[in-house]
């Protein structure tokens, strides 16, 4: 699998990740190795092999239906770069 | 599946036939969030209820709240869908301001819930089954206001990270009636199981509706998904609009364009959002702070075992217990309080007419007031009451329509007020043979008409009626004013 320069503009764009165009060739060699890496995995005969999803067994811990959080606007609102009446205020995004 | 010839649209090169799917998000009936301890409840002051998970701060951990997990199973068991004893959580990559995240926790590979069905009455008297291909849980996102400021906008997270269910059908359904009348049901379902509120004016019910057209026994057409459509009404209307939108670019040689639109209300009219067409990339993939949710059969069977009776068992009972009409049983079972209602006026008394009270007198009462029947003015006791003055004969059915009017508006005990009023029909012969007396010797040409044509004794009913204030009882004024007149 390798990626070209379209797909680099693409997946750049869909991170919002500003990449110049001069910058383009450079990213597309590394993310080509990086996949030609991985790639690698894909020797192993994985076939019936469940896909591991924690290295021990344990159970998704789960929380109580109890409102134990919240109610401080300002703690969350402390790094906001603009805010307002305790919202957050960003650029206009609507069409 | 074919379709009723009813059913099928009217363009200018024949018969079309519209093919629905619906994703209808729901929003679970829970105290916390999906994945924090911040409250769900509405209308809260702006970012009051968010967490600092819900603002997705650095190296915060989503934790699963238990009570979704157990709405959502109790959700797929009311729509007779398969449970998946295990599932897996993943993001949805998307960027906009009110997805602090930069993704959705939602669920793609392995949902919650499988494949279920819903039995659907429509309006026409026709019953149809749609299938349902899967329900999952996941956030919703916050809410974005635009109309404060000329160039920003505003982020309130309040609704960041609240339990959603999206609940999606097989595109099983041939009219925008067949779709009202799946999403009634599947909100009375909700209802029923307290899983969602079904609110639809606050948002916790809304629904993503794609629309397709195709002659009939054609392969499938190409669709147009119209988001977010909070009402029933409106759904109505966005597959109308639609379906005729499609048939018109087709019948002119055009193709459709596979793409997202937004329905207007005030136009009545759904328009596309080309913009947001490249978003459809969301690069799914396992979101590694949560384990796969796993529970065994056993919760499942328990959960099972404290459902309440949802309303098409409901309805079969009502309809053999009570000998109801199959309208009347689906009316009544619609919702979970009016049935309650329902069996509480009917209980030890004749149920046809305690269905045709709570149906046509209360609720078109209530409705006439947009009231809830949680908040009726007269009370399952109190109609019962007046049921039992009726079939006691002490009051006629007439009066009975004012007494329920004097319970609606003054409160108080029916038969305390039917003494103190006067309202006791009258059942006195020799009270009624007097007014008969007059009201014959007043009007002598009626008299003679009457002996030619009997219909005119209904003048004369009329008129002791009213002579007597509603009060005497017809069926003694009817069998008289038969033997005054000679019939």
């Amino acid at each position: 699998m390798s990626v070209d320069a379209a797909t680099v503009r693409r997946i750049a764009h869909l991170a919002r990740i500003a990449v110049a165009e001069d910058e383009v060739e450079h990213l597309r060699g590394e993310i080509n190795a990086i996949l030609a890496f991985v790639e690698q995995l894909s020797e192993v005969d994985v076939a019936g092999v469940e896909p591991m999803t924690s290295v021990t067994p344990m159970r998704m811990r789960r929380r109580p239906d109890v409102v134990n959080a919240g109610g401080d606007p300002d703690a969350v609102l402390r790094n906001a770069p603009a805010r307002e009446a305790n919202f957050f205020v960003v650029p206009k995004v609507i069409e | 599946m074919s379709t009723s010839t009813s059913k099928l649209i009217r363009g200018a090169t024949g018969d079309w036939e519209v093919v629905i799917g619906l994703e209808v998000h729901a929003q679970v009936t829970s105290h916390a969030k999906l994945f924090s301890g911040a409250s769900t409840e509405f209308g809260g002051a702006p970012n009051a209820h968010v967490s600092l998970v819900d603002a997705a701060m650095p190296g915060m951990l989503p934790v699963i709240n238990e009570e979704c997990v157990k709405q959502a199973v109790r959700t797929g068991l009311g729509l007779n869908a398969r449970i998946n004893l295990r599932s897996v959580f993943d993001r949805k990559n998307y960027f906009y301001p009110d997805l602090p995240q930069g993704y959705q926790i939602s669920q793609f590979k392995s949902p919650i819930v499988g494949e279920g069905e819903v039995v659907v009455d429509v309006p026409d008297g026709e019953t149809v089954t749609i299938g349902i291909e899967r329900l999952h849980l996941e956030q919703d996102a916050g809410k974005s206001i635009h109309d404060q400021h000329p160039s920003m906008s505003y982020v309130d997270l309040n609704r960041s990270g609240v339990a959603l269910m999206e609940i999606v059908s097989r595109p099983d359904l041939r009219s925008s009636e067949e779709a009202k009348a799946y999403v009634t049901k599947l909100r009375s379902i909700l209802r029923y199981l307290g899983t969602c509120d079904g609110d639809m004016e606050k948002g916790s019910l809304r629904a993503d509706v794609n629309v397709s057209v195709r002659k009939p026994g054609d392969p499938l057409g190409t669709r147009c998904e119209i988001k977010n459509v909070n009402s029933i009404r409106f759904i109505g209307q966005a597959i109308e609009h639609e379906a005729r939108r499609q048939i018109d670019i087709l019948e002119e040689g055009g193709s459709i364009v596979q793409e997202t639109r937004l329905f207007d209300p005030d136009r009545g009219e759904t328009r596309s959002m080309r913009s947001k067409e490249e978003a459809h990339d969301y690069r799914y993939f396992p979101d590694p702070d949560l384990l796969p949710l796993e529970f065994d059969q056993a919760y499942v069977d328990e959960l099972k075992a404290h459902l309440p009776e949802l309303p098409d068992d409901k309805k079969a009972r009502f309809a053999r217990d009570f000998a109801l009409s199959g309208y009347d049983a689906s009316v009544l079972v619609a919702e979970r309080a009016t049935a309650e209602f329902f069996e509480a006026v009917a209980k030890g008394r004749d149920a046809k007419a305690a269905a045709n009270w709570v149906i046509n007198e209360l609720t078109g009462r209530l409705n006439k007031e947009g009231k809830e029947i949680s908040s009726s003015p007269v009370s399952s006791g109190q109609l019962g009451a007046i049921l039992d003055l009726v079939h006691e004969q002490t009051i006629s059915g007439k009066i009975a329509k004012d007494l329920f009017e004097i319970v609606w508006t003054e409160g108080g005990d029916p038969r305390a007020l039917v003494e103190a009023r006067g309202l006791k029909q009258v059942t006195d012969v020799g009270a009624i043979e007097r007014m008969i007396d007059e009201i014959v010797a007043a009007n002598p040409d009626k008299a003679l008409q009457a002996k030619e044509k009997p219909a005119v004794i209904g003048w004369f009913v009329g008129q002791v009626m009213k002579s007597s204030g509603g009060k005497a009882n017809p069926q003694a004024v009817n069998d008289l004013l038969k033997r005054k007149l000679g019939i």
